[in-house]
């Protein structure tokens, strides 16, 4: 592996400068989660309309993985509907990064979707099983 | 490829043979393994895998049960080992050594064993900011249970501890028990140890030495340091995992009650109550790690052959080069004391790349290297910090190890744009 496959550049510009960055005023979904591994923090808030999302925000700390799949998980989900966030899986956050990560870095670039859905539905359930 | 430096070293050569160690021939991501993870545990030399492969093909047998010649010896080998580990620490005698599983359940065993039988509310335990977690969960443990509290000895923005506020700690809260760390696994920090002993025996309070990262790498004395108890762990030290002992001076084991029950504990087991084993085995209830054992045994022996005082000398040197090395690199902070008074570890932050990206980036030059809190998470809200990247050195650690980290730390600034 190459130094700069895992940090292509628009995973360091997402890192950098993210994308729909801070909270929003008075969100209909809010949700924030950690991973107790490394410390990373991602927290993510919604409006939601008509069952689907009309704007996005997040903010967090920690490693460009977590916080590039962060940025880059807020505008994928503009527009998107609940039922469209909840069909959302582990493998569709890896293949929107386009790198290949690791098993020791899944759990960086698979947090936002964790606190997403926790924000949908309640803490997490195992639904995002740690192996996958 | 090597430059002169102001330490004034060229080369420091690995003080092992390397073929000792076959991993460190292998190709990470196409490039040579740099193993610089040595404080969360080390790599092995053949004559230690040999050791415990020849015992297990041999003489392996369940031990202290049967009367049958595999069992006897089988017995004779773990127990030859805890006499190598006692002359090791120079513990006045083998009954002293109790095996556990590693440091944690050592230190476990002390807090569940000593602190249930001896501390009740109101009784303090004296911690410090820089320990493991091994060295904090179970004494806040052991309050909980009791009704006592975990006080800690600050440390300064050097990441040293906090001597004057110590001595005023052990004033206004009279600890029963002063828990610390012999050296610092992020920093690398030796504290004074002796005087602090010293000084924790004059008001008659205990001292238990987390000896993780010291016991493998310095040498350790238990009647020169008059310690109360000591925990290490095999793995660190060369050894195998699931090895790991409990030293503690003979009164004190001996008054102390079992920690876990089962066979080998006993010396009467009857419906109606038990009786306890003998010292050491009425604390290593159920069938031991034996093979590991003889791997710890092993493991003492080639230190020794080494010499600890060679060891000591050997990483103080890669240290010193290290800090010198990486200290040269701009945006790279390191934290922690100066080299004369550190063990082979250093932490660091490189600008404001997470260490977890900076680890992974480091993985793809096949390098080594520990990312984020290293079990310390007080250590590092003392400090301000977030995580640290851990480089740490052994037995088998070249220079030309640490210019290949210094290169690959000035390719990830360039990734980083630093």
């Amino acid at each position: 592996m190459a130094m700069d496959d895992l940090y292509r550049q628009y995973i360091l510009d997402h890192y950098r400068e993210p994308r729909n960055h801070g909270h929003l005023k008075q969100p209909d979904v809010a949700a924030a989660d950690i991973n107790p591994l490394c410390g990373d923090r991602v927290e993510i808030d919604l409006k939601v309309s008509d069952g689907r999302v009309t704007e996005v925000g997040f903010t967090g700390r920690g490693c460009a993985i977590s916080q590039a799949s962060a940025s880059m998980l807020t505008e994928k989900i503009e527009g998107a509907t609940l039922e469209e966030l909840r069909a959302l899986t582990p493998d569709d956050v890896l293949e929107m990064l386009g790198i290949e990560i690791g098993p020791a870095r899944q759990r960086c670039a698979l947090l936002a979707l964790r606190v997403l859905h926790e924000g949908i539905d309640g803490p997490y359930t195992g639904r995002l099983d740690d192996d996958n | 490829m090597i430059e002169a430096t102001g330490t004034g070293v060229d080369f420091i050569a690995s003080l092992a043979p390397r073929e000792d160690f076959p991993i460190l021939t292998r190709a990470i991501h196409g490039k040579p393994l740099v193993f610089l993870d040595s404080a969360a545990s080390a790599q092995k030399p053949v004559q230690i895998l040999d050791a415990m492969d020849a015992f297990a093909r041999t003489s392996y047998a369940n031990v202290h049960r049967g009367v049958y010649t595999l069992s006897e010896e089988a017995t004779a080998r773990m127990e030859q080992a805890r006499k190598q580990v006692a002359r090791f620490i120079n513990a006045r005698s083998a009954r002293e050594i109790i095996f556990t599983r590693n440091t944690s359940e050592a230190i476990n065993l002390v807090a569940y064993s000593w602190g249930n039988a001896n501390l009740r509310a109101g009784d303090v335990i004296l911690s410090t900011e820089m320990e493991h977690h091994s060295n904090i969960v179970p004494w806040q443990l052991l309050a909980q249970r009791v009704g006592a509290r975990v006080e800690y000895i600050p440390i300064t923005d050097g990441g040293e501890l906090d001597l004057d506020a110590y001595t005023r700690l052990l004033e206004t809260t009279k600890p029963k028990l002063v828990a610390l760390a012999q050296m610092s696994n992020v920093l690398g920090t030796l504290p004074p140890v002796e005087q602090i002993i010293a000084q924790a025996h004059e008001i008659g309070a205990l001292v238990l030495l987390d000896g993780a990262q010291s016991v493998p790498h310095l040498p350790v004395d238990v009647r020169a340091l008059d310690c109360d108890f000591l925990a290490f762990s095999g793995h660190k030290m060369l050894g195998p995992s699931g090895i790991g002992v409990l030293w503690g001076r003979r009164e004190l084991l001996e008054e102390m009650p079992p920690f876990l029950g089962g066979g080998e504990m006993i010396r009467e087991v009857h419906l109606t109550g038990s009786t306890w084993a003998d010292l050491p085995h009425k604390f290593e209830a159920g069938t031991p790690a034996i093979i590991e054992t003889v791997g710890l045994g092993a493991a003492v022996e080639y230190l020794s052959a080494l010499g600890m005082e060679r060891v000591h000398a050997h990483e103080r040197a890669l240290v010193a080069y290290a800090m010198e090395r990486l200290s040269a690199i701009p945006d790279l902070t390191i934290y922690g004391p100066p080299a004369e008074r550190r063990g082979g570890a250093v932490s660091f932050t490189l600008g404001e790349i997470h260490p977890h990206d900076l680890a992974t980036l480091l993985d793809g030059d096949g390098i080594a290297v520990r990312a984020g809190l290293h079990c310390a998470q007080p250590l590092h809200e003392r400090l301000g910090l977030t995580a640290t990247t851990r480089a740490s050195f052994y037995v088998y650690t070249t220079s030309a190890e640490i210019d290949a980290l210094a290169g690959a730390l000035e390719r990830a600034r360039a990734v980083f744009a630093l």
